[in-house]
């Protein structure tokens, strides 16, 4: 072990919940899908390792190559914008093909960008907190970049989950409330304009308002007039319907029904971002609380890391990794339990998906190097 | 900073925390509203996962299931072994999802759904052993020898025959005619094909339980209402006098007597007492008694006796309808007498209108000493283990008359089956109590033929009601009589 003093917590859950996600994972079949995720889980701890070994003297080096970072993330994010490789998937453009290989760039994008603003906020903090009206123009780059990257993938989510990360980290910087009600309103009155342009994204708020039409609507998908449910909102409203059946105390594992009476998978992307929808379903409220509770329990070592580092940097690091593994979990639990509009995102550590798998260890490596680091300074003190 | 740390991570905690509450409203609150979604496809294939309990009746197996494999899932589908015996009151349950009678009312016991602590925990163990669910069986009142009986004599034509335990209200059969063979419905358009079953009368639906839904002109079997009210209010005794000209006098016009099928023009029988009133069905004598105590009065008695609410059996509300008066297709509940004409209503025209079983509970309850007796389909119901799950114990819906007007009116329809217009309900030895009902359609000589009764008089064991629909020329005592002497025989095992 090379960080002997890395909070102990941390890596047993993110065991736990990964083993959840490959055993759900490998119910839901096909068996080829559990054997790729095990794969990607390998790659995941061999980039943990990794991470681990290289950074286990200093990680605060990163904050030199800050730009490097920044650049990085907005790259990542933007690249399944790019022609041949950007596949559009349910009218987001979330994933990039490389030959067979496909992935969601964000996912490590998100990483990126949390060590590029917890580098620039170190740095600018004071100035910020003045609050000058020159100094407003990271936030509006930000911003901007947000409802752009908002436009040009209609991935709700992932801005949500960006902006929602940039504002944290903000204001546990600058400690301005005022910065943070303003950003709120900006993304409040961006997001419904976009909204009102993007017929993709006011689908979506469509279909979370009222899920279930009593009369036809017009179904973009065959052109013909039918229930919502049967059409726009089809997967959020069967999504609902395995999380009644489960009910209490669940079907079981490996019991639950996710095939209608025609033979047919009754929800699409079940295994990625539907996984909690399988998982409530088949464990029933008790173990959906169990792995919330995991959730939970997982983001407080992370807020408890943040608070035990010493320096402005790690402090932000922690806390912006933490925050962001907090709200992901909400951004598709939230849209799955209708208190958000749905929006296809990966649930941390249990969805199948490469790409998710390996930013997760990342993540992990990262809040153990902090964690690692403050225990010294303390121990030597 | 750390106080800003402090504040994320709680707004992070409170996100995390609403997470649960969302899936909790959803997996507790939320579950039957998504379950009875027409669209829930998971409810669908959990539905047909579920080993459905069966509904017997005697040693009659009346809905079972059969057991398929499909798409790599045992799947159960439902099967009426005794086809168009009792199909408007077992009902059907498609594959669909679609439940109609008692496979609705017992849903959540023939799926094992029923909320019992034990029970439930249970079925969760098995649940979560990967077995099937085996729903309770269901063992109902019906008497399959009765109940096929009732089909025969009714003979295709337009009808119902309801047959009650006197003492306990449990309904011994209940016979709709035309019947439809319940398989069918589980067909591809197999509703539509019932739906082209018409029957004599023309425009019957084979789906509609005329026992309980079907709204008859009750004509002279309503003089039971009409005479316990004159004789319960104290207005008249059986020997009350009345002179019969042939015809009364309503709003200044001559309301003529039923016609004597043996000499033309109606029947007058000039000085009569109340009871011989009733013996012979004079109309002109209930009309009298009507006017003299008014509508109102008779549809106070007529509530009491269940009329104008639903009768309280285990079949979908929808399934059944009130009798009363009706307006335009409508209960209609008039507030006072000058609405209503009292003459005609007194021996059942005007717009009054009862199902059978309503009548057979007005019988009933003459039957019990003027207590009601409350009417029940399920006799129990058993789990796959063979344990009893809830058993029917009889109930009283309470006090409808005096046990003296009963007393009294027992014995006014036993003159009716021994010497009145029911004589051809006689059974030897055993003494009938009865109503004959021939009602006006407005139809010429196309009638609605009824016949109500009890027996043994002295100590009823059974109530019979036979209503058939659009008789050409045919009575009460003609052709209802005859099914209901036919089904008392053979319940009383002679």
């Amino acid at each position: 072990m090379t960080v002997p003093l890395a909070d102990p917590y941390l890596l047993p859950m993110a065991a736990l919940l990964t083993a959840i996600g490959v055993t759900e994972i490998y119910r839901l079949g096909p068996a080829g899908n559990a054997f790729r995720q095990g794969l990607w889980v390998v790659i995941g701890v061999g980039a943990f390792s990794a991470t681990l070994f290289w950074l286990q003297s200093d990680y605060r080096v990163l904050e030199r190559y800050k730009y490097v970072f920044g650049v990085t993330a907005l790259c990542l994010l933007f690249l399944p914008r790019l022609p041949v490789i950007g596949e559009p998937i349910n009218g987001a453009r979330l994933w990039v093909h490389v030959g067979s290989l496909q992935f969601q760039p964000g996912e490590l994008g998100k990483i990126a960008l949390i060590v590029f603003l917890a580098a620039y906020l170190r740095e600018r903090r004071e100035v910020l907190a003045q609050g000058r009206l020159k100094d407003w123009g990271p936030l509006l780059v930000i911003w901007g970049a947000a409802m752009l990257l908002l436009f040009v993938t209609n991935d709700l989510g992932s801005a949500l989950l960006y902006y929602a990360i940039f504002l944290a980290m903000l204001y546990i910087a600058t400690a301005r409330v005022a910065f943070v009600a303003a950003a709120l309103g900006l993304f409040l009155v961006g997001s419904f304009a976009v909204a009102q342009g993007t017929p993709h994204v006011r689908e979506r708020v469509t279909n979370w308002l009222s899920p279930w039409s009593t009369h036809t609507v017009f179904c973009p998908a065959n052109g013909k007039m039918m229930l919502r449910q049967s059409c726009q909102s089809y997967q959020e409203v069967n999504s609902l319907y395995s999380l009644g059946h489960g009910g209490f105390g669940g079907t079981g594992l490996g019991h639950g029904i996710f095939t209608g009476a025609n033979g047919q998978q009754v929800i699409p992307d079940l295994n990625t971002d539907f996984i909690y929808s399988a998982l409530a379903q088949e464990l029933g409220l008790i173990g959906a609380a169990a792995l919330l509770l995991l959730y939970m329990a997982f983001v407080l070592r992370g807020f408890r890391i943040a608070l035990a580092a010493t320096d402005g940097f790690s402090k932000l690091l922690a806390a912006g990794l933490s925050f962001g593994f907090a709200f992901q979990t909400f951004v598709i639990v939230g849209g799955i339990t209708r208190i958000i509009p749905l929006t296809g995102i990966t649930l941390p550590f249990v969805s199948y998906g490469g790409s998710s798998v390996v930013a997760n260890f990342l993540l992990v490596a990262g809040l153990l190097l902090i964690s690692h680091r403050a225990n010294r300074q303390e121990a030597g003190a | 900073m750390n106080k800003q740390l402090l504040h994320v991570s709680v707004a992070a905690l409170v996100l995390l925390a609403a997470l649960i509450v969302s899936t909790t409203y959803w997996q507790t609150w939320a579950v039957g509203d998504l379950a009875d979604k027409q669209d829930n496809s998971i409810q669908l294939v959990s539905r047909l996962t579920v080993d459905r309990g069966q509904i017997l009746a005697g040693g009659t197996v009346l809905a079972t299931n059969r057991r398929h494999r499909k798409h790599g899932l045992t799947i159960f589908t439902r099967r009426y072994p005794a086809g168009d015996l009792a199909s408007q009151v077992v009902g059907y349950a498609t594959e669909a999802g679609t439940t109609t009678g008692l496979e609705q009312t017992l849903d959540d016991y023939l799926t094992g759904a029923n909320t019992n602590l034990t029970n439930t925990f249970k079925e969760e163990l098995r649940k979560l052993g990967g077995q099937t669910v085996h729903g309770d069986n269901v063992i109902l009142t019906l008497r399959p020898a009765v109940q096929r009986l009732a089909l025969q004599e009714l003979a295709g034509r337009c009808g119902a025959v309801v047959a009650l335990d006197a003492k306990t209200g449990a309904v011994l059969a209940m016979a709709s005619s035309p019947t439809y063979n319940a398989n069918v419905a589980l067909q591809p358009r197999g509703i539509a094909r019932i739906g082209r079953i018409k029957g004599t009368c023309g425009d019957a639906s084979a789906l509609y339980n005329n026992a309980t839904q079907g709204l008859y002109p009750p004509g002279s079997t309503f003089k039971m209402v009409t005479a316990a009210a004159a004789l319960d209010s104290g207005a008249y005794t059986p020997s009350s006098p009345f002179n019969d000209p042939g015809y009364c006098v309503e709003y200044g016009q001559h309301v003529s007597n039923a016609g004597n099928p043996d000499q033309n023009g109606p029947e007058a029988f000039g000085n009569v007492t109340l009871e011989q009133g009733f013996e012979h069905s004079i109309n002109s004598v209930f009309c009298n008694v009507g006017k003299h105590i008014g509508g109102l009065e008779i549809l106070k008695y007529a509530k009491r006796f269940g009329f104008y609410s639903l009768p309280p059996l285990d079949t979908p509300p929808n399934a059944s309808n009130p009798s009363g008066l009706y307006k335009n297709g409508r209960l209609w509940d008039p507030k006072n007498n000058s609405q209503i004409d009292s003459g005609r209503l007194a021996f059942g025209q005007f717009s009054m209108l009862a199902t059978p079983l309503q009548m057979a509970l007005v019988a009933a309850t003459i039957a019990d000493r003027g207590m009601e007796p409350k009417p029940y389909l399920v006799q129990k119901i058993v789990a796959a283990d063979g344990s009893t799950v809830a058993k029917t114990a009889p109930q009283m819906l309470g006090r409808v008359i005096k046990p003296q007007t009963a007393a009294e009116l027992n014995q006014m329809m036993q003159l009716v089956v021994q010497a009145g217009t029911g004589t051809t309900a006689q059974i030897p030895g055993v003494p009938v109590a009865g109503k004959t009902g021939t009602a006006e359609l407005g139809l010429g000589t196309i009638y609605d033929a009824w016949f109500v009764c009890f027996a043994p008089a002295n100590n009823p064991r059974f109530v019979v009601a036979v209503v058939v629909e659009k008789q050409p020329n045919g009575f009460g005592a003609s052709v209802s009589a005859p099914i209901a002497k036919a089904i008392l025989e053979k319940l009383l095992g002679r």
